[in-house]
């Protein structure tokens, strides 16, 4: 699913709420029809959430980085380099993350989401800063995890090249009760 | 379990990368106890005395010092919303933290200090009480002032504010520590570091649930 809308129509606020981040003031977030607050650790294990903020160090390494994160989740460090690969950070994976561009601080970020399995990505402007092989890894990274079962909802005001999600318009705030209202 | 070691692994390779940091509060630390005898004069019998009062107040302060590293860094990278969906609570986020601060800076406290008290020409029985005070006393300087750094996130100025609220809170381990070293001379020290002990012991249950609901706050 791909949310759109302008600024501050409340793409973000909805992804950190999915991502339990927020808590809603009325209603409930349900997952398969299970309130997620009745297990919320478990919830939060089937998510990875990438937000405005990339979470890098400029004094750890790319490498050490993204290991680190997959440590978080409780996962092994083994499929570290195969997330490098997939974002074309291979190469620059012992540099540390000071060095890096925008763009590649991006790519690290999104990195995560291989590293570690979870079935629902939670995705905050993915694309902001990625040239067009950048954006080229992160549509067939999406493609593959929707092709394994995986569910994404991406939040974007500029068009992502995706094919057959549904598009959510958030235009005004009475849309954005009704969803935190599910 | 992998989870723990990982972050403890990284707080210590962060500090240990970027060494001003750790640097600056040993360097705190130093220059505050040497600035003491400049002021009180040389006299052998006063700084005595007053030795390890200043040397636990100095450490009190340098703790302080480095306590705006512990979140804020992690709060205004997006960290600290991956460690809340993290598989670790966020009271053992705290935890392995603290630890880690502590390792980092209270320790290196601990180690300087005996050859500090040779500066004031404190009574050598005392130097040992001081060592031991200061090492199960300072678990709870980096516990209770993690309460205060996380209450004090996206402060404008975390630092002043979270002196003022953690000061107060370091005040018994401050009057237990130094009165530890002061008994130690009439060998009466060990219900001081008893009570220093239970400090820390009561902190390490209670400050990372504290300082948990405090970061839930700063990331809503």
């Amino acid at each position: 699913m791909v949310l759109t809308g302008a600024n501050g129509s409340g793409k973000s606020s909805l992804l950190r709420l999915l991502a339990t981040l927020l808590m809603p003031v009325t209603g409930r977030l349900l997952w398969n029809g299970a309130p997620v607050r009745d297990d919320l650790s478990a919830y939060r294990a089937r998510l990875h959430y990438v937000g405005h903020l990339e979470a890098i160090k400029p004094a750890l390494r790319v490498r050490e980085t993204l290991a680190f994160w997959a440590q978080t989740r409780g996962i092994g460090t083994a499929s570290v380099d195969r997330a490098l690969a997939v974002f074309g950070l291979a190469q620059i994976a012992d540099w540390p993350c000071r060095w890096l561009s925008a763009g590649q601080r991006r790519r690290l970020a999104l990195a995560r989401l291989v590293a570690t399995p979870a079935p629902l990505w939670l995705l905050d402007e993915p694309g902001a800063a990625l040239d067009a092989d950048g954006e080229a890894r992160l549509v067939a990274a999406i493609a593959g995890h929707r092709d394994r079962g995986g569910r994404v909802v991406v939040a974007t005001h500029q068009p992502i090249a995706l094919s057959g999600g549904s598009e959510l318009r958030l235009g005004d705030f009475a849309v954005a009760e009704t969803l935190v209202d599910f | 379990m992998l989870a723990y070691f990982g972050l403890f692994r990284r707080e210590i390779l962060l500090a240990w990368r970027q060494g001003g940091e750790i640097g600056l509060a040993l360097g705190f630390f130093v220059l505050v106890v040497l600035l003491f005898p400049l002021g009180v004069g040389p006299e052998a019998e006063i700084l005595s005395r007053i030795g390890a009062g200043v040397i636990w107040a100095a450490a009190l302060l340098a703790a302080v010092l480095s306590l705006d590293r512990l979140f804020a860094g992690d709060h205004s990278d997006g960290g600290l919303d991956l460690m809340a969906l993290s598989v670790m609570p966020l009271e053992g986020v705290v935890l392995v933290k603290c630890a880690a601060h502590w390792v980092m800076t209270g320790l290196p406290l601990v180690v300087l200090s005996p050859f500090l008290a040779l500066l004031f020409n404190l009574d050598i029985a005392a130097i040992p009480t001081l060592v031991v005070g200061l090492l199960i006393g300072t678990p709870a300087l980096s516990l209770l002032g993690a309460i205060a750094a996380a209450l004090t996130l996206g402060a404008r100025r975390p630092g002043v504010l979270s002196s003022l609220l953690v000061l107060p809170l370091y005040l018994p381990v401050l009057i237990f520590g130094a009165g530890a070293a002061e008994a130690s001379v009439s060998g009466g020290a060990r219900p001081h570091l008893l009570l220093l002990a239970a400090l820390s012991l009561a902190a390490l249950p209670l400050a990372p649930f504290a300082t948990a609901a405090a970061l839930r706050q700063a990331l809503d």
